[in-house]
């Protein structure tokens, strides 16, 4: 957890990113609140509100009872956004570091090239 | 939601000082609250008087539902963890739990007895006998076992090391899982507690300073940094909470930043980099003329 950014977002992240990754399947069932609370060291509430905000967004469901689970085509779904946010979040802030460094488009596409090639 | 408890227009004073002045605020019953401040800014007054061990100089007070003055039928539903809980001379670690039962409804026995193990605590030692940091583990066992719907801990981990420090954090949150209940937690350690919370009270000088969630909080304030210029430019007319400036490059914590204007500040070539609770509350209960003031805690 850092420091800075509301908690429960940061519970639901790395949630969605467990789903994304493939760790944490469509169907599979989520850990407790209590479980998420634990393990974070965080305030139960703050772990639910992290993931209430997942079962409004669609990608977990609750079962009245049994717990929380990933929801069908939840993966698709994360990654498209995620994809849609690719732009501001990483190649902006590539081009703005590559900028302030005198590195030319060129020679920045001729590095992610060569990373590439490795 | 409901309060467990309700204060209006509470004051204290002591000979000549205010220690708590005129503040109103509810506590949120199943809540973790954080009780925040400096040295002397009235957190453990404010303890006394929820608690009944002092009473109001003018003000309401009203803990689960009536007064907590000499009402046995309230404060025995209350815990009070101190700092510096005085026992009866020749009084053994054993004793101290044996005794605890007669004053806390909810007493848990089984889970005492568990906490001890954790904490390893010698339960054959006589108290006065005991380190600075057992005596804490002390207070935080029978604390925690009380499972008082309303509990206190005023600082309640002097001299206890990182790692008991964090099994009374783990505790804390699974036991507060099974059994929820209101608590109060008094602390200078603020970023170890700061995930803990869910509401946070910051008391400054007798006066409420800030009453929100956590999260409100910690969402209201980030520092800026960047070129002199640019960043002077940018935090014209908005509230400074500080300023710290080396060679061309200064650095300025904001209250409250719309995404807008952050977005605009990043377009300005401004590095924007959040302000954690401990960060927030030093800039706003300390002194305002913090200049050069490179405070040691943004290193640890």
């Amino acid at each position: 957890m850092d420091d800075g950014r509301p908690i429960f977002l940061q519970v639901a992240e790395q949630i969605e990113n467990e789903v994304i990754e493939g760790s944490m399947p469509e169907g599979a069932q989520v850990p407790s609140i209590n479980a998420l609370a634990a393990f974070h060291r965080i305030n139960p509430a703050t772990a639910l509100k992290g993931v209430t905000m997942l079962v409004d967004t669609g990608v977990l469901y609750k079962q009245r009872g049994i717990g929380m689970f990933v929801a069908a085509g939840a993966r698709e779904r994360l990654m498209a956004a995620r994809r849609d946010n690719f732009r501001a979040e990483y190649i902006r802030p590539l081009l703005n570091e590559a900028a302030k460094l005198g590195i030319n488009p060129v020679q920045l596409s001729d590095l992610i090239g060569k990373e590439l090639q490795q | 939601m409901s309060t467990t408890v309700e204060v209006s227009h509470l004051t204290k004073r002591f000979r000549g000082v205010t220690a708590v002045d005129d503040v109103s605020f509810t506590l949120q019953e199943g809540a973790i609250h954080g009780l925040l401040g400096r040295n002397g800014a009235g957190k453990t007054t404010l303890m006394q008087l929820l608690t009944g061990q002092e009473f109001a100089t003018s003000g309401e007070i009203s803990v689960l539902g009536s007064s907590p003055v000499e009402n046995a039928a309230v404060l025995r539903n209350v815990c009070f963890i101190k700092e510096s809980q005085k026992y009866p001379e020749d009084f053994k670690v054993k004793h101290v739990l044996k005794s605890a039962p007669w004053f806390f409804a909810n007493w848990s026995q089984d889970f005492a007895d568990s906490l001890v193990k954790d904490f390893d605590l010698p339960l054959d030692r006589k108290v006065k006998k005991l380190s600075r940091g057992q005596l804490s583990a002390v207070g935080v066992i029978v604390g925690l076992a009380s499972r008082a719907p309303l509990t206190f801990f005023d600082e309640p981990y002097l001299g206890l090391d990182a790692v008991a420090r964090h099994t009374f954090y783990d505790r804390l949150l699974a036991d507060y899982a099974e059994h929820p209940r209101t608590v109060v937690l008094s602390t200078h350690l603020i970023d170890e507690v700061s995930n803990l919370l869910e509401r946070v009270l910051v008391i400054d000088r007798g006066r409420i300073l800030m009453d929100d969630t956590a999260d409100a909080l910690r969402a209201t304030a980030v520092t800026v940094v960047g070129q002199h210029a640019g960043v002077e430019e940018f935090a014209r007319n908005r509230e400074v909470l500080a300023r710290e400036s080396i060679g061309g490059i200064a650095s300025v914590t904001i209250a409250g930043l719309t995404d807008t204007e952050r977005s605009q500040a990043t377009a300005a070539g401004l590095e924007l980099s959040p302000v954690s609770l401990q960060q927030l509350i030093v800039r706003r209960t300390g002194p305002m003329d913090a200049t050069t003031e490179h405070t040691k805690e943004n290193v640890a």
